[in-house]
Parts: structure tokens; C-alpha cells; sequence
């Protein structure tokens, strides 16, 4: 390894590619075609990411029921996507005859616009956020807020009490679930003093003894944070165990039970592009973006260990559907309001805690990992212990 | 040009929050007269000479927070009246006594 | 760059117009949503993104909400979501009346001398915004906090009301 990394062509080969595509228009002209090259790149590949991972969902999903998941379309199923997609797209288009055509139409597109609008900010590589804004991962958080209203939507435009009883359950949850998602981002914004995702991922940068990375889930309170990030954005996505909306035996699937064929598809598409998001977000914010984890891995371009993360994160989110039970939407509530959002708020304190002690010495920052490990472990077994109702001879108690 | 734009929203505000006799309707005017009291204090902080760079927004951040707040108590109140008289008709509520 | 002050200009408020003169409720609050979306749209154009994030993240993904529930809960069924036609009286004067306090603020705008003032942005990122808040706007920032939370109580203990109710005799 002779050339530093950030030269390499490999590394900087998306970027290269660009300026080839677009360096001979001026200015404004090559800002514009800058962003709608961006704006294709990622719809393309988090389009066909979202295509395999439905497939590789169903597989894995299968695997751990003990089935094969699909394997007859094409070669260990992978053409399946791809056979779904034109299923959904010969489906017929039926809208209930009192329903509200224009925000029965709006909905799904809503939810999809406001799920690909937080794409922007999440930095893939060195150099490639699509924007870099200043009050980036508020422009995250704000975008994925707007989809809220497009829940609600679906729910009233389908003009069916039960998707609007369900929609309304959707809407409680998602907004529940708004605010440890958040709270467990706050120490990250006091540890990296910004809001910009590339400043957040070049506050994670360097390694501890050539070997641990900054990454902040290696901090007590950033594995805390990233805990409580994850477990929000399973909710704030819809997915097992939270994913009450849309389960076939709770009120067929909630708000989304009088759209059919292709809507149906955008719908589930913006669930996916939501997880693909949020996943992103996690990885930029707590497991340091595109970095490398050893100096000696460096080789390997900055695009790839954001993808090698992020699919890790994505298989994470597969399995825990695969393991977990869904909730009943008074646990959901329950877990969000009195144990996640005391937790993130405790999680704050750690980590006000951890940079204050900054420049404690030498056996000092044993005791430091101690106090902060008990700051954040002590509160959840406290918590967890007394909202659970205990291992004894389960009662039923109905919803 | 920007303050005529707050100026007429706040004017629509106004209009609305007169003239409807539903509760929550007068209380989304109102929400559209603090916007528009907000997008003042943007334009003046944009294009009007300060001493101190920051003062505008940080006044619409709190304004902002305060009209959220304002929001949900009125928002519990109107359910509270409706608890009482079974509609949200302003009109009607003009007793304070249930 | 007028054009694009005069675009959202006007969108923001033919969505209000329309929010304030509609019949059924819930379009109302949607335009509505609509119209406040256009504001942050004037942030953003006006360079204030944090505010801009903010207003969106605050309006439209919380005050709509709670609007939307509020409407929910507060209509017996789909007929009670259209709200009585305005008697073409009260809505002349309210016009009038609010098409006078426009007057007076478009007059008093006209007729002060406003500074050009600086033609580019004031540079005001997300960290000078939190160093201000956290040092010279401390005080504000902390009753702003208690402020939220006494309103959230409230509006909680409102809206629950009192447990020993009647129930609702059949229609």
C-alpha cells in the first residue's frame, strides 16, 4: 500500500466517473446534472437493494423456519424480485367507490417521496453525500416525520373504520418511537459537536492503539445509543416485532388493506427504503460511516464498508423478524414511553459524563469505563425489571 | 416583498380564525398567524441590519416550540368542551360552567 | 431568485386560502400541512435551514398530528368531518375586517425605510445557534423547557378528563 487511500482510483472512482459524465457543462448547468446523477445512482441502487432484499428476507426467513424460502424462479430464486414485481404490476388497481381518490392516490406517493427524501444526507463514501447540509441528520429526522401524514392518509382515504382504527394505531406508534430515536442521537451531535453527517463520520475517524476505531458504539453510552437507535428504527419502519400495522391477523393490514397491485408495492417499498435509511443513518452515526475498522483494511474503498455495514445492519433487522414475536400495540407503547425514553435520557447523562472526563489518566479510564458502564446498565436492569411483570405463571390479561 | 407575503398570510389567518365557527379551525388560523409572525422574523433577520447574527432565529425557535405547546393545550381543550357539549362548534360554547 | 420568493409566496398562500374557506375539516388541516411545508420553504430560501428542519420537523410531523387526532376525536361520524357552510354575512365582514389589518401592515411596510441590509446570508450554523442558546439565551431556553413540559401535563390532564363519566345514552 503504497499511495494513501484517499488517491486511490478504486476509492475515488465514483466520483471520477461523475466529473467524466458531466465535467464539460458549466456551472449551474453541472450542479443540476451533479444532483440528478446523484438522485438516479441512488434510486437505482437502493432500488434493486431493496429487490434483494425482499429475496433474501424470504430465504433467510425460510432458513430459520427450516424451509427453503423461494427457489424456482431462476437460479436459488434470485429472479423472484423480479417476478414479484411484475405480479404487482398486472395487478388491478381497485379503489373503493366512497374512498377519497385524490388521497387514496397521494398517500403511497407521499410515503415513498418522504422515505427517498432522507437519502440525501447520509454520506456512502469519502466525498459522496448527495448534500452536505449543516443541520444534515435534522433534515433526516424532519424528512422522515413527513411520513407520518401519509400513514394517516392511507388510513382516512380508504374510508374503512378498521384502517383508520389501524392507522391511527400506525400514527401512535411511529410517533412514540420519534422520540428515543432522536434522544439517542443527541449525545452523538454533543460528541461530535455537528449536525453534518460527514462531520459526525470525521469525528469517528483514527484508531486507538492502531487497532479500536473511534466509532461511538465502542463507547458505553454510544452501545447504548446504538441499542436504542436500533430498537426506534425497527418501529419507526414498521418491522418485527413492531410491525402491528401491517400484520395479517391485527385488522388485515391496517391501513394498507384497501390498496392493491402496484400502491401496495410503493407502500412496501417505502417500508424497505425507511429501514435502508434508517440503517444508513445508524451507520453514519454510530458505527463511523465509511471508515475502515483497521488501518491495515484501508485498501478497501470507503463506498464498500459502508455497504459491507450497512448490509450487515439490514441482515440484523431480517433476523430479528425471523427470531422475535410481535407486539401488542399497550406493550409497544409501554416499551417506547417508560423504558426507551428513560433510558435515552439517562444514555444522555453518560455520555455528558464520558466527555467531561475526558482527560482522566492512566487507571483513571478504567474507572471511567466503570462509572459509565454502570451509568447506562444499572438504570435499564432497574427499569427492565420493574415494568416487566416478573417470570412467574403468565396470566392473561386481555388488550 | 417578504413582510407584504407575512403580512397577507397573517391576513388569512386572520380571515379564517374570524369567520369559522369551528373550534378547530379557528385554532389552525391562529397556528397560521404565528407562522406568519415567524416568516417576519426570518425576512428581518435576513435582510434587515443587527448587531448580533443570530438573534431572528433563535426568537422563531422558541416561537416555534411555544406554538406547538399552544397547540396541544388548545387542541385538549377543544376535546374537553366536546366531552361537554358533543360538538366543537364555537358558538356554542359560551357558558363556563357545563 | 425573486421568482422563487414569488413561487412560494404564492403557493403558501392560495393552500391557506383554500385551508381557510374548505368545507371538509380534514382537507383543511392537509392544505394546511401544505401551506406550513411552504413556510419552511421560505427558511430554506431565506437561509435559515436549522429553523427550516425545524418548522418541518415540528409542524408537520407534530402539530399535524395532534390536529388530526383532535379531529378524530372529536367528530361522531363522517358527517360531523364537514363543516357548516360560513353565512355569507360573517364571512364579508371577517374578509373585511382582516383585509383591513392587512392594509394597515402592508401601509406601515410600504411606508418604512427599510435598510438594504446584507445581501448575503448571515452565517449562523447549527454550532453558533447551540453556543447561543446554551450561554446568552440560557434563561429563555430552560423556561421554554419547563413551559412544554407544564403544557403537556395539562393538555394530558384536559383531554383525559375524569374517569367517573356516564356513558353515552344510545342514539
Amino acid at each position: 500500500m503504497s499511495a494513501p487511500p484517499a488517491d486511490s482510483v478504486l476509492e475515488r472512482a465514483p466520483v471520477l466517473l461523475r466529473d467524466w459524465l458531466t465535467g464539460f457543462l458549466p456551472g449551474r448547468a453541472r450542479w443540476a446534472a451533479n444532483s440528478l446523477l446523484d438522485i438516479v445512482a441512488i434510486l437505482a441502487v437502493f432500488g434493486l437493494l431493496f429487490a434483494f432484499l425482499t429475496l433474501a428476507e424470504r430465504k433467510i426467513l425460510g432458513r430459520a423456519q427450516n424451509r427453503p424460502g423461494p427457489n424456482r424462479t431462476g437460479w436459488f430464486g434470485l429472479l423472484q424480485p423480479f417476478a414479484d414485481g411484475i405480479k404487482m404490476l398486472t395487478k388491478e388497481d381497485i379503489v373503493p367507490r366512497a374512498a377519497d381518490p385524490v388521497l387514496h392516490f397521494l398517500a403511497p406517493v407521499a410515503l415513498l417521496a418522504f422515505a427517498i427524501l432522507t437519502f440525501a444526507v447520509i454520506p456512502y463514501g469519502r466525498d459522496l453525500v448527495p448534500v452536505d447540509l449543516d443541520a444534515a441528520v435534522l433534515y433526516f429526522f424532519a424528512a422522515s416525520s413527513g411520513a407520518e401524514l401519509a400513514v394517516f392518509m392511507a388510513g382516512w382515504a380508504s374510508h374503512n373504520k378498521y384502517s383508520l382504527l389501524a392507522s391511527m394505531r400506525a400514527l401512535a406508534q411511529l410517533i412514540s418511537y420519534e422520540l428515543p430515536l432522536i434522544l439517542s442521537f443527541v449525545p452523538v451531535a454533543m460528541a461530535a459537536g455537528t449536525l453534518s453527517a460527514s462531520g459526525i463520520v470525521a469525528a469517528q475517524s483514527g484508531w486507538k492503539w492502531n487497532l479500536v476505531p473511534h466509532w461511538l458504539v465502542f463507547t458505553p453510552w454510544g452501545a447504548a445509543g446504538f441499542a436504542i437507535f436500533m430498537v426506534s428504527a425497527l418501529a419507526e419502519s414498521n418491522r418485527s416485532p413492531f410491525d402491528l400495522p401491517e400484520a395479517e391477523s391485527e385488522l388485515i393490514a391496517g391501513h394498507l388493506t384497501e390498496y392493491s397491485g402496484f400502491k401496495y408495492a410503493l407502500f412496501f417499498m417505502a417500508e424497505y427504503f425507511a429501514m435502508c435509511a434508517l440503517s444508513g443513518m445508524a451507520v453514519t452515526l454510530f458505527l463511523g460511516g465509511w471508515q475502515a475498522p483497521l488501518p491495515a483494511l484501508e485498501f478497501i474503498p470507503s463506498y464498500a464498508w459502508f455497504a459491507a455495514k450497512l448490509l450487515a445492519l439490514l441482515l440484523g433487522f431480517i433476523w430479528v423478524r425471523a427470531t422475535l414475536p410481535r407486539l401488542r400495540v399497550d406493550q409497544l407503547t409501554r416499551l417506547a414511553w417508560k423504558f426507551l425514553v428513560p433510558v435515552a435520557l439517562v444514555n444522555l447523562g453518560t455520555a455528558a459524563f464520558w466527555s467531561l472526563s475526558f482527560q482522566w489518566a492512566g487507571p483513571l479510564q478504567l474507572v471511567r469505563w466503570g462509572i459509565a458502564l454502570a451509568m447506562v446498565a444499572v438504570p435499564t436492569l432497574l427499569l427492565g425489571r420493574g415494568l416487566s411483570g416478573g417470570l412467574g405463571p403468565r396470566t392473561y390479561r386481555y388488550a | 416583498m417578504c413582510l407584504a407575503f407575512s403580512s397577507v398570510l397573517f391576513a388569512v389567518g386572520l380571515a379564517g380564525a374570524l369567520a369559522r365557527s369551528n373550534s378547530i379551525l379557528v385554532l389552525l388560523g391562529l397556528e397560521l398567524m404565528l407562522n406568519a409572525a415567524n416568516l417576519n422574523f426570518i425576512a428581518f433577520w435576513r435582510f434587515g441590519p443587527s448587531h448580533s447574527p443570530a438573534t431572528g432565529v433563535v426568537f422563531v425557535i422558541f416561537s416555534i416550540a411555544v406554538a406547538a405547546a399552544e397547540a396541544s393545550v388548545g387542541l385538549a381543550l377543544i376535546i374537553a368542551v366536546y366531552r361537554h357539549q358533543r360538538n366543537i362548534r364555537l358558538a356554542e360554547a359560551t357558558r363556563l360552567r357545563g | 431568485m425573486n421568482a422563487v420568493l414569488t413561487l412560494i409566496a404564492l403557493a403558501t398562500i392560495a393552500a391557506a386560502a383554500a385551508a381557510m374557506a374548505g368545507r371538509n375539516l380534514l382537507r383543511c388541516v392537509l392544505l394546511l400541512a401544505v401551506s406550513w411545508a411552504g413556510v419552511a420553504g421560505f427558511f430554506l430560501w431565506a437561509g435559515a435551514e436549522f429553523v427550516a428542519f425545524a418548522q418541518l420537523l415540528i409542524y408537520l410531523g407534530a402539530i399535524s398530528m395532534a390536529v388530526l387526532f383532535a379531529v378524530l376525536l372529536t367528530g361522531r361520524s363522517r358527517e360531523d368531518l364537514v363543516a357548516d357552510r360560513v353565512p355569507p354575512r360573517r364571512a364579508l365582514y371577517a374578509v373585511l375586517a382582516a383585509a383591513a389589518v392587512g392594509a394597515v401592515l402592508l401601509a406601515a411596510v410600504a411606508a418604512t425605510p427599510l435598510a438594504a441590509g446584507p445581501t448575503s446570508v448571515p452565517a449562523v450554523g447549527v454550532r453558533e445557534l447551540g453556543l447561543l442558546l446554551m450561554g446568552p439565551h440560557c434563561a429563555a431556553l430552560l423556561i421554554v423547557g419547563v413551559l412544554l413540559t407544564v403544557a403537556l401535563i395539562g393538555a394530558v390532564v384536559l383531554a383525559a378528563g375524569e374517569r367517573t363519566e356516564k356513558p353515552d345514552p344510545e342514539p
